[in-house]
């Protein structure tokens, strides 16, 4: 579902992926860990399509369409979701507007029928009980206001709604107390599908004990030094990064 | 970032939607201002002397005026000598109907999307229409005359009620007050008047479309609005205006009168051409608007959208006399490309126990330049009087600027006055959050905008909410870089 080969990118002429190569396939949780500054984040905003980062070389090929020459909101709908490590507030924009405004875009994108405001409203009680919600954060502005948790929440609800082929979590644990993790980490597996892909950024291995992956990356320097299973997260949470440091593994991941 | 610069390109070079030039014969006065044109715009409109004196009066006290330099707008030099100051169309319309309004006029206010028969029947709005200086159809005015409401244009009042004109007139906003407001009080040409009797609540909104037309004359309104004890109006104000390549200029003057226990609401959605994108050829916008609290626990507020105009230059005010009296002002003021907006309110607090509250929203794109200037007023007997004011400017891109000008004066100590304000720019991380869950920049934008502007628009009656909104989102097209 997603190929991404020898993907180099950066910000503001500073190199920061260096040649990353990652399959994920449909049914796949994959884990991106590594220490900070190693290009994580930047991964996942370069795959969502945020216009700060230019892409220098490789591809990225998702459902057989070349994704980096789709805008942001194509890829979205397309089905690429990421739930923003620092979800941004909108004053004044009810959540609920927020949330049919982009599902009906997709939809229309698609060339689905679009949802009317009783439609809607069904979907979204469903949803919320799932992540234990209380109604009345669709009546408040986009974010403004939440707490770390509940902003962390709105995005994986966000996402519940917007079902998504591929859901990108940039560090969404970070922030979470270990109550919000568990819930969090609910919502996640309740989208776990065969059809469906999910790439949990993270820098510590304690969100992966709640979304078990199926396989776990290492990223340092911009390039992904060592690939496993789940059992890779523990090892890292035993020996920390350090010990991969002076590893300079084969550039390459498969998945 | 290069596809949202892309589409501002495209959008921003967009033509206004509402440029057309209707053809109907004009009855124009020679371009140039002295004594006698004064007397021939008095004398065209059949006026009773004690006006004509007011106009005279007027402009005496012009002719030793000079035009304000202090507010923050840029222009050329208006020659004062180069403008028509009356014109009006030819067949004099009969207004027992709206078939007797010309169909050239008609189709003027379809293509404007103002079917004014809709209005009028399925809204049940009654419609004053200020077409090129003179109104040419009043309506609703039976059903409102039953409750002993007036509503027609300015120069019926003078004929039909010209002792509460002469009562009214000028005691808001005397004819000395300013220049563009002395200026309207010898040349203006026709406006509106409303009048609420005691007691009696105004059931429809009134409203007034405004229309600029034949090239190169200055639009001189003048409105009066009475509430007597306990009435309660809401006006609106909405205009457009066609495309034209010599600047026009405008100014208005609007009075409002509220005794005790009324209620005005005042609201206003301005969309005058604002020039192309280098700014040639929009209007001028000198307006002054005011309102006397005269009674105790009267209440005014203006709420205004200003998306249109090259310059707008604008503080609807309340004179806060009454006790226990009640200012309110709620704005957005947009400007884009080369747009200028000076635009804010005062507030002046002279009965015990007043209350004003301001909320001011700036919305700046492309190179517009938009300034909130405000006053707040305390004067020596308004004891536990109190003051909220609020302005938040927004910024598109990196070309605009916002400037805010607030100016406190308070002599009495029991006062309590509070100033918030904000300057954001619309970050490319909120819309790139946006676009993330599929919507696209512009909506995006519009949607940041719309909730910057909640608080206001929720001050304006439903249907000119929306309209309002359609509006914002049409002047910011392609405003994102």
């Amino acid at each position: 579902m997603l190929e991404i080969r020898d993907l180099k990118a950066g910000a503001e002429g500073r190199d920061i992926l260096k040649g990353v190569t990652l399959s994920v396939k449909r049914g796949e949780v994959h884990a991106i860990m590594g220490p900070n500054g190693s290009g994580k984040s930047t991964l996942a905003r370069v795959l969502a399509g945020h216009p700060a980062y230019e892409v220098t070389a490789g591809a990225v090929e998702f459902n057989g369409k070349d994704l980096l020459d789709l805008d942001p909101e194509e890829r979205a709908c397309e089905g690429v979701f990421m739930a923003f490590q620092y979800p941004v507030e909108i004053p004044g924009v009810n959540n609920s507007y927020f949330l049919k405004a982009a599902l009906n875009a997709q939809k229309k994108y698609r060339g689905e029928p679009e949802l009317d405001a009783m439609d809607f409203l069904e979907l979204v009680k469903d949803r919320l009980q799932v992540l234990h919600i209380d109604d009345e954060l669709m009546r408040r502005p986009v974010n403004e206001g939440f707490s770390g948790g509940e902003k962390k929440r709105n995005e994986i609800f966000q996402m519940l709604v917007l079902q998504p082929s591929l859901a990108i979590l940039d560090e969404t644990d970070s922030g979470l107390d270990i109550d919000a993790l568990k819930t969090v980490a609910e919502g996640v597996n309740a989208m776990r599908s065969p059809d469906r892909a999910i790439v949990v950024v993270t820098h510590y291995q304690r969100l992966l004990e709640y979304i078990v992956p199926d396989f776990v990356h290492v990223l340092s320097e911009g390039r992904i030094v060592k690939s496993g299973g789940k059992e890779l997260a523990l090892e890292l949470e035993a020996k920390g990064y350090g010990w991969l440091e002076a590893d300079a593994a084969p550039a390459g991941a498969r998945g | 970032m290069s596809t949202s610069t892309e589409t501002i390109e495209q959008l921003a070079t967009r033509e206004y939607k509402y440029g057309f030039v209707t053809d109907i014969e004009s009855e124009t006065l020679p371009p140039g201002l002295n004594e006698d044109v004064v007397r021939a715009i008095s004398a065209k409109k059949n006026e009773p002397e004690w006006l004509l004196e007011f106009r005279l009066k007027a402009f005496r006290a012009w002719q030793n005026m000079t035009e304000p330099t202090w507010h923050n707008v840029h222009y050329a030099k208006i020659d004062y000598q180069a403008i028509s100051y009356y014109s009006a169309p030819k067949k004099k319309p009969v207004l027992n109907s709206m078939d007797e309004v010309d169909p050239e006029l008609r189709s003027t206010f379809a293509k404007l999307g103002i079917p004014l028969e809709e209005q009028m029947l399925l809204a049940g709005v009654a419609v004053d229409a200020v077409f090129d200086s003179v109104s040419v159809a009043t309506t609703f005015r039976s059903k409102l005359a039953e409750l002993g409401i007036i509503f027609c244009s300015f120069s019926e009042a003078v004929h039909d009620h010209p002792e509460l004109v002469k009562k009214y007139l000028g005691t808001v906003v005397p004819y000395t007050d300013n220049f563009f407001a002395t200026l309207n009080s010898a040349v203006f040409s026709d406006g509106s008047f409303a009048y609420i009797p005691k007691g009696v609540r105004c059931p429809m909104e009134l409203s007034t479309y405004f229309r600029i037309n034949a090239a190169s004359t200055g639009q001189f309104e003048r409105t009066l609005l009475i509430a007597e004890e306990g009435a309660y109006v809401s006006y609106l104000e909405g205009c457009t205006a066609p495309m034209r390549d010599e600047n026009q200029l405008h100014a208005a003057v609007v009075e409002l009168v509220a005794l005790d226990d009324a209620t005005i609401k005042y609201s206003t959605v301005q969309n005058w051409y604002p020039g192309d994108k280098d700014g040639k050829g929009g209007i001028y916008n000198f307006v002054t608007k005011r309102g006397a609290c005269r009674g105790r626990r009267s209440k005014i507020t203006w709420t205004q959208v200003e998306t249109g105009s090259a310059i707008t230059w604008k503080y609807p005010s309340c004179l806060l006399i009454g006790d226990d009296s009640i200012g309110e002002f709620y704005s957005v003021a947009t400007t884009n490309n080369r747009q200028q907006a000076d635009t804010g309110t005062k507030m002046i607090h002279l009965g015990k126990n007043t209350r004003s509250t301001i909320v001011s929203k700036g919305i700046s794109a492309g190179f517009g330049q938009n300034t909130y200037r405000g006053q707040v007023k305390i004067g020596p007997n308004a004891a536990g009087a109190r003051n909220y004011s609020q302005c938040d400017s927004l910024l598109i891109g990196d070309r605009c600027g916002a400037h805010t000008f607030p100016y406190l004066e308070i002599k009495n100590a029991t006062a309590q006055v509070e100033h918030e304000a904000s300057t954001s720019k619309i970050g490319e991380d909120q819309i790139f959050y946006c676009r993330q869950r599929g919507i696209s920049t512009e909506d995006a934008v519009n949607m940041i905008v719309s909730g910057f502007c909640k608080d206001v628009f929720r001050e304006l009656p439903m249907e000119f909410a929306v309209e309002a909104q359609k509006l914002l989102s049409i002047s910011l097209e392609g405003s994102v870089g």
